[in-house]
């Protein structure tokens, strides 16, 4: 993008506030959560080539590790955000050392299985977890003494942590590291020889993709106040998963595109209608059969695709 | 004593539900490569159907033909229309079953309600077998019997029959066993429609134990998938091994550690990863 761009992508995401309505700003807060999250994602998925169907799993243990520090513990938001990214980050070393003993289809299964382990154990964990009613009763940060209730200054502070997030992921896509990613996923054997350590490689990107998660958890539940299994669930998963490949993986811009797709799809529709998990299935089919490569070169395929023949019949 | 005996019919008789999803969920994935996430979709919709076929024939057994048959058909016309053309995908084909799952989870949603739906069990096995003082719940012998039977046949079939022999030559080298002839892609169809039967029929001959609800895929799925992990991707004695330990850890996890069960779970699984990635009975790593 050109620098005039830039400036004006600045210059909007600044601006919106002063002129989107409350529930826009909202809309606008929850879209950036979902796209860190996303974009944490597309490190394994888009850059790694390892299709995770676990991520909630950073987002939701994040969460809730800083929801029950802080009402059980009683501990204030400077101690419980370090804290939460810490323990988050911990258990991403080793779940990613447990799903990285495979890699394809056997890394989804295995990421699978362990983020249903996560979201089983907030169901049944009772008296840590409070179960099916999830933790209530949280408060927002007040960064340098500033209220982050209203709809607007949340806004800013999600979009001051999205602009690092997003900055930091790109720096480390960028990197001779993320080249190096880059090669484990098209050509690992060659990586090997070429005396990469593939494995390690892989699994530092599933650290570095958790702590992401981490923080749009922390984010996710600063938002909501609240948080709850589903947070946990495939569903919350799947989100996710949907928002890279609907963008576009292994670019930047493509899981942010995607996120905003998925939040406003998400939002719309439960406006109108509870089926938003149908939706969602059916959204995943279409993309998978007629937009594999994403919504933004897909629609411009079948455009082009419609012009010619459009164009052959006259 | 008499608890400990219930708890372990218990862990023996899920442990049977389990292999009847994972028997078929491990050959599809051994064979075809496909991760298939309907799986756990498969089971409670062949729940759903044997429910609705006991609304007006009250036989267990026949809804259990009745709705393995229907996710067989089920089962076959996803894959033929759906998983078919996306061969070589297999991210686009794992997405696929995903998005299926969450369909049809919410289609179970509107039709059959979200309270959960006890299945009654047959008037003839209500009583418990008295043996020495001790009562043994005969339902869960009974389905111990059955996937024992079923593990039974899935291996002559496999070990003694010539469609048994094309699809161990498929599952361990796909491209030497369509070069020698063996149609591979029939086999596809019929393995597939044989995950998807064995599925449909778990699913309703579960119900007495285990009834069915909304998220009863969401329950069944992942242990589906570490009873596959754990004994290995294409291994029938693997699922079997796999799914009556995982059967017994879940019971008893639940028995005592009633919090953390699902922590449990996990931790045998990550013993033999760790150690044997291809899983205790398994060729092929996953």
């Amino acid at each position: 993008m050109s620098r005039a761009g830039w400036v004006a992508l600045a210059a909007a995401l600044l601006g919106f506030p002063l002129v989107g309505g409350e529930y826009y700003i909202n809309l606008a807060s929850q879209i950036f959560i979902a796209a860190i999250f996303a974009a944490s994602l597309n490190l394994l998925v888009g850059y790694g080539g390892l299709p995770s169907l676990g991520h909630a799993s950073w987002l939701g243990l994040a969460a809730y590790i800083s929801a029950w520090m802080s009402l059980k513990l009683g501990l204030a938001h400077w101690a419980t955000a370090p804290l939460a990214l810490l323990a988050t980050t911990l258990v991403g070393c080793a779940f990613g050392w447990v799903s990285l003993r495979a890699t394809g289809l056997g890394f989804l299964m295995l990421t699978l299985a362990l983020s249903q382990v996560l979201w089983g154990t907030a169901y049944r964990w009772v008296s840590v977890t409070d179960g099916d009613n999830g933790l209530r009763g949280l408060t927002r940060p007040t960064p340098f003494g500033i209220s982050l209730d209203d709809a607007a200054s949340f806004y800013y502070f999600a979009l001051a942590i999205t602009a690092v997030a997003v900055w930091l992921m790109a720096v480390f896509v960028a990197s001779p590291f993320g080249v190096a990613l880059r090669g484990t996923r098209d050509q690992a054997r060659r990586m090997s020889a070429l005396g990469h350590d593939v494995w390690l490689i892989r699994w530092i990107t599933f650290v570095y993709a958790a702590f992401w998660g981490a923080v749009s958890g922390l984010l996710f539940v600063y938002y909501n106040k609240y948080i709850h299994p589903a947070s946990l669930s495939i569903t919350a998963s799947a989100e996710g998963l949907l928002a890279v490949i609907a963008g576009g993986s292994a670019t930047l811009a493509g899981p942010i595109v995607g996120a905003v797709i998925v939040m406003i799809l998400k939002n719309y529709v439960s406006g109108f209608i509870e089926r938003w998990n149908m939706l969602l299935g059916f959204v995943f089919v279409f993309i998978v059969i007629f937009m594999p490569e994403g919504v933004v070169p897909g629609v411009r395929r079948l455009f082009g695709r419609g012009m010619r023949a459009w164009r052959s019949r006259r | 004593m008499q608890y400990w005996i219930i708890q372990t019919l218990n862990s023996l008789a899920l442990g049977g539900l389990l292999f009847l999803l994972a028997a078929g969920f491990s050959l599809i994935f051994g064979l075809m490569r496909i991760a298939n996430l309907t799986h756990g979709s498969l089971y409670m919709l062949g729940a759903y159907v044997g429910i609705s076929v006991l609304k007006y024939v009250p036989n267990l057994w026949l809804a259990a033909i009745i709705g393995g048959l229907v996710m067989a058909l089920f089962g076959g016309l996803v894959e033929r229309l759906i998983l078919r053309p996306l061969a070589g995908n297999a991210l686009g084909q794992v997405l696929v079953t995903l998005g299926i799952s969450f369909i049809v989870a919410d289609l179970c949603l509107i039709v059959w309600g979200g309270d959960p739906i006890p299945v009654p069990t047959p008037p003839a096995l209500q009583q418990p077998i008295l043996v020495g003082g001790v009562a043994f719940p005969t339902y869960r012998l009974v389905v111990l019997a059955i996937a024992v039977a079923t593990a039974l046949a899935l291996y002559l079939l496999m070990d003694r029959t010539r469609i048994g022999a094309m699809i161990r030559a498929g599952v361990d080298d796909m491209q030497m066993a369509r070069a020698v002839g063996i149609p591979v892609s029939r086999l596809f169809t019929a393995v597939f429609c044989l995950g998807a039967a064995l599925a449909g029929a778990g699913g309703i001959i579960g119900g007495p134990i285990m009834s069915a609800y909304p998220g009863l895929d969401a329950d069944m799925l992942p242990l589906a998938l570490i009873v596959v992990m754990l004994g290995g991707v294409g291994s029938l004695l693997g699922a079997f091994v796999g799914s009556f330990l995982i059967g017994a850890i879940y019971t008893f996890g639940t028995a005592l550690l009633p919090d953390l069960a699902y922590v449990i779970l996990f931790l045998p699984m990550i013993v033999v990863i760790a150690f044997r990635p291809t899983g205790l009975f398994g060729r092929q790593s996953v």
